[in-house]
């Protein structure tokens, strides 16, 4: 198989503070092919955000301690000199942020911020950049982007806004685009017209897109693969069509249970992932989802289980304790809208393991 | 004085607790310093009317900007309509002044967004359930106040023996159960929640959810809740509001309204939430909607919507405003093209099959 575009190794972010070390990422292993788009599902403080900046070399004045090896394109992102690193943030990879209002400079026109992006990275003039920074705006679906191009960030809609960060972030044909909670503050209307849009986008462009989020519809609509991140690892990885048909780790099943669904019956009970997320500065021992998992068992709070592949299917991950058949009964159980204390019921979960 | 019956009250179930008619809220524009003149108005409410079922869960959804949050402080009476009628047990409200609000303000309540920005960071948890008994003189003892505010605490399930902490040291979700007490103090007769979960984490969201369904069936609370997640209010509430642009488009029961929405923005609002499942996803032919919300300072002409309505017909959406009636399926919706069954199935997941 050709070497991916990007490439994650044993990524490990951490942070100090006056409580302790915080481990932010903690050996987090994924990669992204060309062409392809990879979600990153996880809640506040899984360390779905950290890892993308930390790949970004976003971390590096933040008193970060960053190890591990980030392999874009043939070259480990980490051990660029910062002035390398300027060369390739913005023009081969770039990032798409939750908020657009406080992305955009709200003291410069869009046009003028857009050009710059040009000039940082091409030795064009000031024409030429002017004009293709309109050429994007158009591309995202700007109405009279020639005018438009002369407006402030204030006078655009929120949906405009975030059109305009895409238009930016795309300015350069970057190869890879991190996209973090790219529709998150915006309705549903607009969050389709942006969804579709960055869909589209990548069909024209080849570019790879890293798309993280919270929210597990918005990845099943635009993902191949996804990693689902807990206390700064990946705990599950698969295609999107596997994490959804035949998900593996509790804290997955979790997630997929926990949310309201269109596309079942509304009387479904909703079950709650019980507790909150672990510290990061004192990571629960063992698995870092035993306090919370329904399904925990007394060795689990011992073993740390390392992402392996399932047996049976090379290509889906995930790093839990309990044996394939006895996960594979467990959800087929949920699934069916048993809850989780009637599921440990039904499946005799000492049987096998020891 | 005679009422009409209005929107929800024409299948003549269930008695209304709030009637709300042709209510309008325009908040003046102004130009100028010292001679300060009005340039134009934010028609962020214009013309609506629906009721409020004792004992069901009504939900208003809509895009930022149409109208809803407005709606619900009116109801509340947290602003002063332009005018129109706000009717809650029959009481005539909108024009109340202050004095004359007091005694209403203990049957309503808000549950906040933002469980962060809406407690008080410097009083403990028991000042903060306790204040609406203070407010309205209830229980004055001490001990008799502490244990209605721990019955209450552990009514949402929170833990009665943290009476005595602040607010910082709760989990976001905790927070929120803490709104849902303060919210529940004074046996109100209606709450109006305004994307209590929203700021929440997907594995809290649903400890609220459930939360709230719970108490509403246990005290038969009557609950108007406000969200831009469709899959939540569907998942929440009995019937549904869809608004846009200070206008009520469409309002059913919520297994009709997704079953079969009738109005093209409902449809193109059902159509654009991601499903989470692959399969689906891949199948359903998303409907995008071009273009952004107009102005609510300059509204469009007639029905509002024209401007980026999939069927609109010139000469008609543009000139004549379609009124709120009955379609197929039993909806109201103001549409003078309703969604058709075969353009539902093609873009609305949770058509029925």
């Amino acid at each position: 198989m050709a070497q991916p575009l990007l490439e994650v190794r044993d990524l490990r972010v951490q942070f100090d503070t006056d409580d302790g070390v915080v481990r932010a990422v903690d050996g987090v292993n994924y990669s992204v092919g060309r062409g392809q788009s990879l979600g990153i599902v996880g809640e506040s403080g899984s360390g779905k955000s950290v890892s993308s900046l930390a790949v970004m070399g976003l971390t590096r004045f933040q008193g970060a301690r960053v190890t591990g090896e980030v392999i874009f394109d043939g070259r480990d992102l980490l051990t660029l000199s910062d002035e390398e690193l300027r060369r390739v943030r913005g023009k081969e990879i770039a990032m798409i942020f939750q908020d657009p209002l406080s992305s955009l400079h709200p003291f410069y026109r869009v046009g003028h911020q857009l050009a710059e992006a040009v000039r940082a990275h091409n030795d064009v003039s000031k024409g030429k950049a002017k004009e293709r920074a309109v050429e994007l705006l158009g591309m995202v679906g700007i109405p009279q982007p020639q005018r438009r191009a002369d407006a402030y960030p204030h006078e655009f809609s929120g949906g405009m806004r975030q059109r305009a960060m895409i238009a930016m972030a795309l300015i350069n044909d970057p190869k890879l685009l991190i996209a973090d909670e790219p529709t998150t503050a915006l309705d549903v209307t607009v969050q389709a017209q942006i969804l579709d849009l960055i869909e589209r986008l990548q069909k024209e462009t080849d570019a790879a897109v890293i798309m993280i989020t919270h929210d597990l519809g918005v990845v099943a609509e635009v993902t191949d693969e996804i990693a689902v991140m807990y206390a700064g690892r990946i705990i599950e990885r698969a295609t999107t069509d596997a994490i959804f048909d035949a998900p593996q780790h509790p804290y997955t099943w979790g997630l997929l249970r926990s949310i309201p669904r269109l596309d079942l019956p509304r009387d479904v009970e909703l079950v709650p992932i019980e507790g909150r997320p672990p510290s990061l500065i004192n990571r629960p021992s063992g698995c870092a989802f035993h306090p919370r998992c329904p399904f925990v068992r007394d060795a689990h709070k011992k073993i740390d289980p390392d992402l392996v592949a399932v047996e049976g299917d090379p290509g889906h991950l995930v790093a839990c304790l309990l044996t394939v058949e006895t996960r594979r009964q467990l959800w087929e159980k949920l699934r069916a809208g048993a809850d989780p204390a009637e599921a440990r019921e039904a499946v005799p979960l000492l049987s096998k393991e020891a | 004085m005679t009422v009409e019956p209005g929107p929800g009250t024409q299948d003549g179930r269930g008695d209304s607790l709030v009637e709300i008619r042709d209510l309008v809220m325009h908040f003046p524009l102004t130009q100028g310093v010292i001679f300060r003149r009005q340039v134009g108005a934010v028609q962020a409410v214009d013309g609506v009317s629906f009721d409020v079922r004792r004992g069901e869960t009504l939900g208003l959804v809509g895009e930022s900007g149409c109208g809803k949050s407005t709606t619900a402080r009116l109801m509340l009476r947290l602003l002063k309509p332009t005018s129109g009628s706000i009717r809650f047990e029959g009481q005539e409200i909108a024009q109340l002044d202050r004095g004359g609000l007091t005694p209403l303000r203990r049957e309503m309540q808000m549950i906040f967004q933002d469980p962060y920005t809406s407690l008080n960071p410097r009083r403990t948890v028991g000042t903060i359930i306790g204040e609406p008994f203070a407010v309205h003189g209830m229980h004055t003892g001490e001990g008799d106040r502490k244990r209605a505010v721990q019955e209450l605490m552990d009514i949402v399930g929170l833990n009665p023996e943290h009476y005595n902490r602040y607010p910082h040291e709760f989990s976001g979700g905790q927070r929120q159960r803490i709104g849902v007490a303060r919210a529940l103090a004074l046996k109100p007769k209606l709450v109006i929640a305004d994307e209590p979960v929203s700021a929440l984490d997907v594995s809290i969201q649903a400890q609220i959810i459930n939360l709230l369904r719970d108490l509403q069936r246990e005290f038969g609370l009557t609950l108007v809740f406000i969200a831009h997640d469709l899959s939540v209010v569907r998942h929440v509430c009995d019937r549904i509001a869809v608004m846009y642009l200070g206008k009520v488009v469409e309002i059913a029961e919520a297994d009709a309204l997704f079953e079969h929405p009738r109005h093209p923005y409902t449809g193109a609002l059902l159509s654009a939430v991601p499903v989470p499942d692959p399969r689906l996803a891949r199948q359903k032919q998303r409907q995008v909607l071009t273009g952004d919300v107009p102005s609510p300072t300059n509204p469009p002409p007639a029905c509002r919507f024209h401007t980026r309505c999939p069927k609109m017909r010139e000469g008609h959406c543009d000139v004549e405003e379609p009124l709120l009636d009955a379609k197929e399926g039993g909806n109201l919706a103001a549409c003078h093209y309703p969604l058709t069954d075969d353009e539902i199935a093609q873009r609305v997941p949770t058509a029925a099959a």
